[in-house]
Formats: structure tokens, C-alpha cells, sequence
């Protein structure tokens, strides 16, 4: 289980965590919605021990989050983080090198799927491919955790279908996965855990097929309550 | 498959396996997706795909055999029973839908005959 536990975060005067308090379970997939400024990120990277928090704690299975639990929580940030000049073999070498559960195979495999080629350089990718290539490199970890920071975000339709596919294919029964996203529509029938933020608290957590189930309201429709007032800051 | 968001996704699905079972795109005896490629066919979940086969297998109409997959039970009767039910499902909705505009089932009758000669 990861749990949040009474987490802050504050920059110099700005507090953009407050008093954040949810535990993950392991199998579910979870959306992690919010207008841009939220929290998402800075919760994730928190999560992923790439920030230390104000107040509060995250524990994985008990035990406080530290660059050790990095072997077993899969970070994707929403930034490009490899190097122009490295071919798409090249990021599988490199994630090869640094984790011990990365599937060089796995990636291959996960590359020709989605029609890449391992010998184009990152910096002639379009968007939707770097996305692609992201994705597969995350995914071919094999890990309990994965969070991944708008993989959706700024790349077209079919892209975005070939990035969701990808992901539930590759998806270790018991792993638990958490995917920021403001594209609520794009997620719904993906996800079945959401966790709602709003100005760096966490409003709600929810089971999204109870929802439709006992209140008959989507998961966009059930955000656009919870948000309303909130598009001036959005 | 487009979805309702608003009503349950593993229900959609699993009107539509009923529907696919009716119209001989799937047969009796046969074996179902697994879970996963259950979920990537539909786009779903696959804990939605877990609950599509649960709820199958609670109605009787699909078997798991363990560690070999899920199956639809080998039985034709069972398309006949899904037809009925499924058409009467929807004919229940049309007619308390047309009950409330006020047609009564001599009407209703009536028009259905008229539309068909047009």
C-alpha cells in the first residue's frame, strides 16, 4: 500500500499541498484529476521521492519513501527527459542500465507495436511518438507502482488510444497504476479509482463504476460538480 | 464500443456478449478473451473485465474452467433465452416509454402496422 498521510508541501510562502491524506491499493487504476496548479505533480513527485514533504508522510508498505523505493514506484514525468541525441534503442539501453526490473524485451516488443522505429533519434520524434516511446520504456519496468504524469497530454486521438492500450496490456495483475490527467473524458472507461484535487487538497476519492452505479453520473459529469466555480483558476 | 459513462461500463459490456451470443458472432461452447484481452478489445479496465465475466458466470451463462479460461456454456437453448430476454427488455422500455405519451397497447398496435406499410 502506498499511503499519504497528512502531506504538505510548500514552496518558499505558497503552500501547494494541504493536509493530503489517501491510500492506494494495489490492482486498481486510478485517475488523478485536477485543473493544472493542483497538486497532482507535486504529489507525484513527492511520491516518487524526487521532493521531500513539508509536513506529513508517504510510506510504501510502512516504510517512509526514500530513493529505495524507487525500485518499486515507476515515475513518468510529463517533461521529455531524454537526450536528443539517443535513438529509441539507445533509451532502452539507458533504462536497461538503471533498473533492474526493465525488460529489454519487453520494450522491443512494446516499440514495434505501436510502429516506432529503434533507430529514429528522439529529436526527430513528433509528440505523439515521444509519448509512445515514454510509455513503453515506463511499462516495460516491471513494478508495483506506476505513476504517470499526463501521458495523454498534447498528443492526438490515436496516439492517445495506442498509449491507454499499451498500458493495460502491459499491466501486472496485482500493480497499481495512477495516471494524472485533466482529459477526464479520455480516461473514464479506463479507470475504476479516482482521487480528486483542488488548490492542493485532496476533495474526494472515489469508485468510478459505483458512481454510475448507485448515482447514474459520470465520471466527467461528477468533476464538473466538484470543479464548479474553480474554471476562473483552471 | 462507444459507452454510456453515466450507467456501469461492466454492464455494457455484458449486453453486448449477450448481444454478440444472439447474433452467432459468438456460439455456444465457445471460449471467451481473457480478462485482459477482454479489456483491451473493449478499452476497459481489466478489473472492469473481472466483474463482465462474474456477472456472466452468476447468470449462468458462462463457465471458468480453472486456469484455462472462461467459456460460454454448451448449450443452444441458451441463445433463445437470451433473444427473449434481451427483446423483452426492450420492449418493456418502449412500451412504458409510449404507455407515458399516452398510447394504449391498441394504439400502439395500430401504429406499429401503419409505420410498417409505409
Amino acid at each position: 500500500m502506498l499511503e499519504t498521510k497528512n502531506v504538505s508541501k510548500s514552496f518558499l510562502t505558497k503552500q501547494v499541498l494541504k493536509n493530503v491524506n489517501f491510500t492506494l491499493k494495489p490492482g486498481s487504476i486510478y485517475a488523478l484529476l485536477g485543473p493544472n496548479g493542483s497538486g497532482k505533480t507535486t504529489w507525484m513527485k513527492l511520491a516518487a521521492a524526487l521532493s521531500k514533504p513539508s509536513k506529513g508522510t508517504i510510506t510504501l508498505d510502512d516504510q517512509p519513501i526514500s530513493i529505495k523505493s524507487r525500485e518499486k514506484i515507476v515515475f513518468l514525468p510529463t517533461e521529455n527527459f531524454f537526450y536528443n541525441n539517443m535513438t529509441i534503442k539507445d533509451v532502452g539501453l539507458y533504462y536497461d542500465d538503471f533498473f533492474a526490473d526493465f525488460s529489454i524485451e519487453k520494450y522491443h516488443d512494446l516499440i514495434n507495436k505501436m510502429d516506432l522505429s529503434e533507430k529514429s533519434k528522439i529529436k526527430t520524434l513528433s509528440s505523439g511518438m515521444l509519448a509512445k516511446v515514454k510509455i513503453a520504456a515506463a511499462m516495460s519496468r516491471n513494478a508495483p507502482y506506476y505513476l504517470l504524469d499526463e501521458p495523454l497530454n498534447g498528443i492526438d486521438l490515436i496516439a492517445r488510444d495506442e498509449v491507454m492500450q499499451t498500458i493495460i496490456e502491459s499491466l501486472n495483475e496485482d500493480a497499481t497504476i495512477v495516471i494524472s490527467s485533466h482529459l477526464v473524458e479520455e480516461l473514464e472507461p479506463y479507470v475504476n479509482q479516482a482521487i480528486f484535487f483542488k488548490q492542493g487538497e485532496m476533495i474526494e476519492q472515489c469508485d468510478v463504476e459505483e458512481l454510475r452505479d448507485t448515482q447514474g453520473v459520470s465520471l466527467a459529469d461528477h468533476y464538473r460538480t466538484l470543479m464548479k466555480g474553480d474554471f476562473l483558476n483552471a | 464500443m462507444k459507452f454510456n459513462t453515466a450507467t456501469p461500463i461492466y454492464q455494457q459490456v455484458v449486453a453486448d456478449l449477450k448481444k454478440k451470443i444472439v447474433n452467432g458472432t459468438i456460439h455456444p461452447g465457445d471460449k471467451l478473451p481473457s480478462g485482459r484481452d477482454l479489456a483491451v478489445e473493449y478499452k476497459i479496465n481489466p478489473n472492469t473485465s473481472s466483474r463482465v465475466y462474474a456477472l456472466l458466470e452468476e447468470q449462468g451463462i458462462t463457465y471458468t474452467k480453472r486456469g484455462i479460461g472462461t467459456f460460454v456454456i454448451d448449450d443452444e437453448n441458451i441463445v433463445d433465452i437470451l433473444k427473449e430476454e434481451m427483446a423483452n427488455h426492450l420492449l418493456t422500455f418502449f412500451m412504458n416509454n409510449m404507455h407515458e405519451l399516452g398510447y394504449s397497447s391498441d394504439d400502439i398496435i395500430d401504429l406499429i402496422r401503419r409505420n410498417e406499410k409505409c
